[in-house]
């Protein structure tokens, strides 16, 4: 599957424009990363680009054809989406919540089949979290809901997963677990993923692709190695950064190490919304 | 389920045995025809409504619950109900049959829903939100024409009959009564049954539930639809019968879990015994009959207490 989203542009009703000219594009089995900072819109992308909210100009296209003009039902069994882990108000078991994914495989009053719960369990096993069986979604951690939601989107057997933040809120180890899973299954499925991040670390271990969304509005897409660069960021979080690879156990490793806090002299280039109280907080620090 | 349905139907003021009832169900003669007379014209018709009826008032409070992922919406939660009860008071003040009653109840009931859903409508989207409201707007709106009926009516003989009315009760139902009145419950239970599993969907945030590739709209409107014919038909037959569309679902998920799979069944069933049971209790505990909503809320209140206390409640 070829996912694209082309010169694509969204800002609120009477507001400026939060995206604009957006365009990337994603081949079968790739990775792309979205990075930025807090409030740039990486959330409001991926809902554009997945039709919550509609795009202002341009659009999504799958395989080349619209969004607009493939059957909704058809679309979401190609994408499996995944949210940030949060708790509901009804808390369904782990498997109950994985089952729920095979929804886009099944008519309008009809329950799933035993193929479809079977499906599910394989689902929760190929994330490596079949112990989760039989135990209630709000009282599993959080990086273990945060697999329970994989699971529920490879229930519906996709050709691509978007991820929303997938490891945010996790420790060390958790984050590991969940970038490994979806590096691991792309590769093993060939599915492709879309994944909002907060790590550009995490999005140089297992990316092809980056985009990177800057404050301006402005934004830079490209293979990851070439866009996830020390000047690419420095602007994009304000922050002063290096990046070093090292060998480790035999393995190269990249890391990316924030080093400084910018005091940008042009606030309002900086952020939009309350210039000058930025002006003043950098003034007072 | 069936221990309630032979007890509904043998016991009252007029008692029938369980061997007499069986052989009027299978056909067979018995020997006192008043038994038939009693058994058809009103026993039976009024244990079958209050099995629909019952059945119906928790499969919408459970399904509403759902779809507002909020263990405490009821059937009433967009203002259907207090809609109905208008429509009927209105009917009674006006002297209305009983028959022009029942419409007049069940096409308020729907007119108080088109004015929630067309209110809630915000650039041809309506968010859940914003039906909440604007059903909390037009319950209040009703409630005080219920109020307004009920202070010009005559305190002769018109509001004892509205006030009887608003708590509730069974009595007077005939099978052709009851052929016209259950068609939108029924047709309203199966519908939410065939959604049962969609529900859970349902229950999800909305970008979750998108995800899943469901038509959130359509389903919605689907869901929204079955509970009001339901709640509209139920009050327009049975006057306002209050509590178990909230308390039967939570008993269902309390023994249950959440899967509207098994909720969804489990509140049908159980929704169905609980009305008979307090049917039965409230023709046959006194000369006088006494209203529904009363009992209800009188047993329900320390059988819900006690399962709270024993199963710590849902589990959220």
């Amino acid at each position: 599957m070829t996912f694209e989203v082309r010169n694509a542009s969204f800002g609120y009703k009477g507001g400026k424009m939060i995206l604009s000219n957006i365009s990337f594009s994603v081949e079968k089995g790739e990775i792309l990363s979205i990075l930025g900072s807090n409030g740039v819109g990486k959330t409001t992308l991926l809902r554009c680009t997945l039709g919550f909210q509609p795009w202002k100009k341009g659009a999504t296209y799958i395989d080349g054809m619209e969004w607009a003009k493939w059957k909704n039902q058809e679309i979401w069994k190609k994408i499996g989406y995944v949210p940030q882990a949060k708790r509901s108000a009804f808390s369904y078991t782990a498997e109950e919540m994985v089952l729920l994914g095979r929804n886009a495989h099944l008519g309008l009053l009809s329950q799933p089949s035993k193929e479809d719960m079977k499906l599910a369990e394989k689902c929760l096993e190929m994330v490596g979290m079949e112990r989760l069986k039989g135990k209630l979604c709000n009282e599993i951690s959080g990086g273990e809901l945060q697999m329970v939601l994989i699971a529920r989107a490879l229930a519906t057997d996709p050709e691509m997963l978007i991820l929303d933040e997938p490891e945010s809120n996790l420790d060390f180890k958790n984050q590991l677990i969940v970038i490994n899973t979806i590096r691991d299954i792309c590769e093993r499925e060939g599915i492709s993923s879309i994944i909002n991040t907060h790590y550009p670390e995490h999005a140089i271990a297992i990316s092809e692709k980056a985009l990177v969304l800057n404050r301006d509005g402005s934004n830079v897409f490209g293979d990851a190695k070439a866009v996830i660069t020390e000047k690419n960021l420095r602007k994009a979080f304000d922050v002063d950064v290096r990046i070093r690879s090292f060998e480790a156990d035999g393995k190269m490793h990249t890391c990316v190490l924030p080093i400084g806090i910018i005091n940008n002299l042009e606030p309002e280039v900086v952020d939009g919304i309350f210039p000058k109280q930025d002006a003043l907080i950098h003034g007072v620090a | 389920m069936i221990v309630a349905f032979t007890i509904a139907v043998t016991a009252g003021r007029y008692s029938i045995s369980v061997e007499d009832m069986i052989k009027v169900l299978t056909g067979q003669a018995v020997e006192d025809s008043n038994v038939k007379t009693v058994m058809f014209s009103i026993r039976l018709p009024r244990a079958l409504l209050a099995i629909i009826a019952g059945a119906g008032l928790a499969v919408a409070g459970a399904a509403f619950q759902s779809m507002f992922s909020n263990p405490l919406a009821t059937p009433d939660t967009l203002g259907v109900a207090t809609g109905a009860s208008f429509g009927a008071t209105l009917g009674i003040m006006m002297r209305l049959p009983s028959m022009g009653i029942q419409t007049s109840a069940f096409l308020m009931g729907i007119i108080s829903i088109f004015l929630v859903y067309s209110i809630s409508k915000v650039k041809g989207e309506s968010s859940l939100v914003m039906l909440i409201l604007a059903g909390m707007v037009i319950s209040s709106l009703f409630e005080a024409l219920v109020s307004l009926v009920k202070y010009v009516a005559d305190p002769q003989d018109v509001l004892p009959e509205i006030t009887y009315w608003l708590m509730g009760s069974l009595s007077g139902t005939g099978f052709d009564d009851l052929l016209v009145g259950v068609i939108p419950m029924l047709a309203g239970i199966f519908i939410i049954l065939g959604l049962r599993w969609k529900l859970n969907v349902l229950s999800l945030n909305e970008d979750e539930a998108r995800s899943m590739g469901i038509n959130l709209r359509f389903i919605r409107g689907l869901t929204i639809v079955s509970s009001t014919m339901i709640t509209a038909s139920v009050i327009a037959m049975c006057g306002k019968v209050g509590w178990i569309g909230i308390l039967i679902p939570h008993v269902a998920r309390m023994i249950f879990g959440n899967n509207n799979k098994y909720v969804i069944p489990a509140s049908l069933g159980l929704g169905a015994t609980y009305l008979l049971i307090i049917d039965t209790v409230a023709r046959s505990i006194s000369a006088a009959e006494l209203p529904i909503s009363i009992l209800t809320a009188i047993i329900g209140a320390p059988v819900f207490i006690i399962l709270l206390r024993k199963t710590g409640g849902i589990k959220a």
